[in-house]
């Protein structure tokens, strides 16, 4: 088995049909479980409380809305070297599901950050980070949508990702740097995984596990659909020129 | 190349050519922000070095998509991609121009501007080297989004939204080293860096900028 | 149902916001994947005739 194969289209899809609903129902099976353990079954945390329920859902979309983008820069590498047409559907179909993601750790962080700091937003550099990242999800799914010829978009919406994936790992660390240079006490983040206890990362695990599957089921069904988009596409072409010809 | 800058050059400089727009663009951004946050000279001086980057940024990516637009619609794009000289330095000659005509101006204006925001007097010359370092890589950044987005019929908000978020590194080292001046400090750490930052984007960023116009000529 | 204290608003403003998102964005591809389906079955039965 090569990804190689996969680069047919029809074989990509003879595939991952099935697999599509299985996906769906351990990823979303998974979360249900982890959720419930998380919500029920964890006691309060020492110094946050029961507001440390929030980690169950803020790390792993934060963890995924990263990972989402490399996904997306891994899949656009792909497609420039190699022409894998359905890598750059790919990385077209993950890049909603990441900007969610992101959306998702931006507001339970807001959540949190109230709950345990006394305030919704603070300008510290993985904040920061992350606001920026979003931004980047917006530019690069404008760019799919302004462009109507679907392998232009694909190239440059490619070079984008790859030039944007540069700039965004030198803006976390500007981030850093910048934060530092306006207030010192950026002790305010809370590192998530170095002081989460078993009984919290337990269930943290089954939650990451949950959110990484769903994000493989939304990605595969969301790529079929770019596959099915495109060749209704080349279909319509093809009939309107046979029309001409009639 | 050299024929290319030239020709950029005049055609910037001929009447409705632009220059001059962005130069009164940061004047008028600048006066603006007073109106916004009101009248008093501490909280202005505060915030003076933030404002004339941002200001000087947006200005600068106000006439970021001229840099192909119009070479795109005429016809000669293509022309220069097929001349002798590789479409790297066509990119590089372009942006260059660009910084000619944005960048210089802004980084000299500066220091009026900066009197009306009342900044700290030690701060001055670093404005200017900081702007003086930076435009050249907000300019080449500028001309890699004006190269993505040179096929789109009015690319140009979708131009500054791709271009923004690339910024945010060149702003944050330009603004700390103005505002580390105006509170005393060195200012040698921002600058090296912001020079750094110049210097690989200029050296990488016509790489990718000369790709994609490839792809958009295609 | 755990006595959540002062974080109640919080842990449960997270928990419906995300499981919001997460629905909302299942829905939108599943119903995405559906008219694009169907489409395109209309198109191959009008290629064959």
């Amino acid at each position: 088995m090569s990804i190689w194969e996969y680069a047919n289209p029809k074989k990509f899809t003879a595939t991952v049909t099935p697999i599509i609903p299985w996906a769906f129902g351990i990823g979303l099976g998974l979360l249900v479980v982890g959720l419930i353990w998380g919500f029920f079954f964890t006691p309060a945390e020492n110094r946050q409380g029961e507001s440390v329920k929030i980690i169950y859902l803020h790390v792993p979309s934060a963890f995924l809305a990263i990972n989402a983008w490399v996904m997306m820069l891994v899949a656009s590498l792909i497609w420039v070297i190699r022409r894998h047409h359905v890598s750059a559907l790919a990385a077209k179909a993950a890049a909603p599901v990441g900007m969610v993601m992101t959306v998702i750790a931006l507001a339970t962080g807001a959540l949190w950050g109230q709950a345990t700091w006394g305030t919704w937003w603070v300008w510290d550099p993985r904040l920061t980070s992350f606001l920026i990242l979003f931004l980047f999800y917006l530019g690069y799914l404008a760019l799919w949508e302004a462009i109507p010829d679907p392998d232009t978009a694909a190239d440059l919406t490619a070079i984008m990702c790859i030039v944007g994936s540069v700039f965004a790992f030198l803006s976390r660390y500007a981030a850093i740097y910048w934060a530092q240079g306006l207030h010192q006490d950026a002790s305010l983040s809370l590192d998530a995984e170095e002081n989460v206890s078993d009984v919290f990362w337990q269930p943290l695990v089954l939650c990451l596990v949950a959110f990484g599957v769903l994000f493989v089921a939304l990605v595969l069904l969301r790529t079929r659909t770019e596959i099915a988009k495109r060749r209704t596409l080349a279909l319509q072409a093809r009939q309107r020129r046979a029309e001409v010809r009639v | 190349m050299k024929a290319v800058f030239v020709r950029d050059l005049r055609l910037a400089f001929r009447a409705g050519g632009g220059f001059g727009l962005a130069l009164a663009f940061f004047l008028i951004v600048v006066i603006l922000v007073p109106f916004g946050v009101g009248p008093e000279t501490a909280v202005l001086r505060r915030i003076a070095p933030g404002i004339l980057w941002v200001a000087a940024l947006l200005a600068c990516l106000l006439s970021l998509d001229r840099i192909f637009a119009l070479d795109f619609e005429d016809g000669s794009l293509p022309l220069l991609a097929t001349a002798p000289v590789p479409l790297e330095g066509v990119v590089l000659a372009k942006a260059a121009a660009h910084w000619v005509v944005t960048g210089v101006p802004l980084a000299c204006a500066a220091p009026a501007l900066a009197f009306l925001l009342n900044m700290e007097g030690g701060a001055y010359l670093t404005l200017v080297m900081s702007l003086a370092i930076g435009t050249p890589a907000l300019s080449m950044i500028g001309a890699f989004g004006a190269a993505l987005t040179v096929g789109i019929k009015r690319g140009g908000l979708l131009l500054s939204l791709l271009v923004l978020p690339l910024y945010v590194p060149v702003l944050i080292f330009g603004a700390s080293a103005v505002r580390r001046a105006a509170d005393g400090l060195s200012v040698a750490t921002p600058l090296l860096i912001l020079g750094a930052i110049t210097l690989v984007v200029v050296a990488v960023m016509p790489l990718a900028a000369a790709a994609v116009l490839r792809i958009n000529l295609r | 149902m755990p006595d959540l204290g002062i974080y109640a608003f919080a842990v449960l403003a997270s928990y419906a916001v995300t499981l919001v998102l997460l629905a909302g964005l299942i829905g939108l591809s599943l119903r995405q994947w559906r008219v694009v389906k169907a489409v395109l079955e209309k198109v191959e039965q009008d290629g064959q005739d």
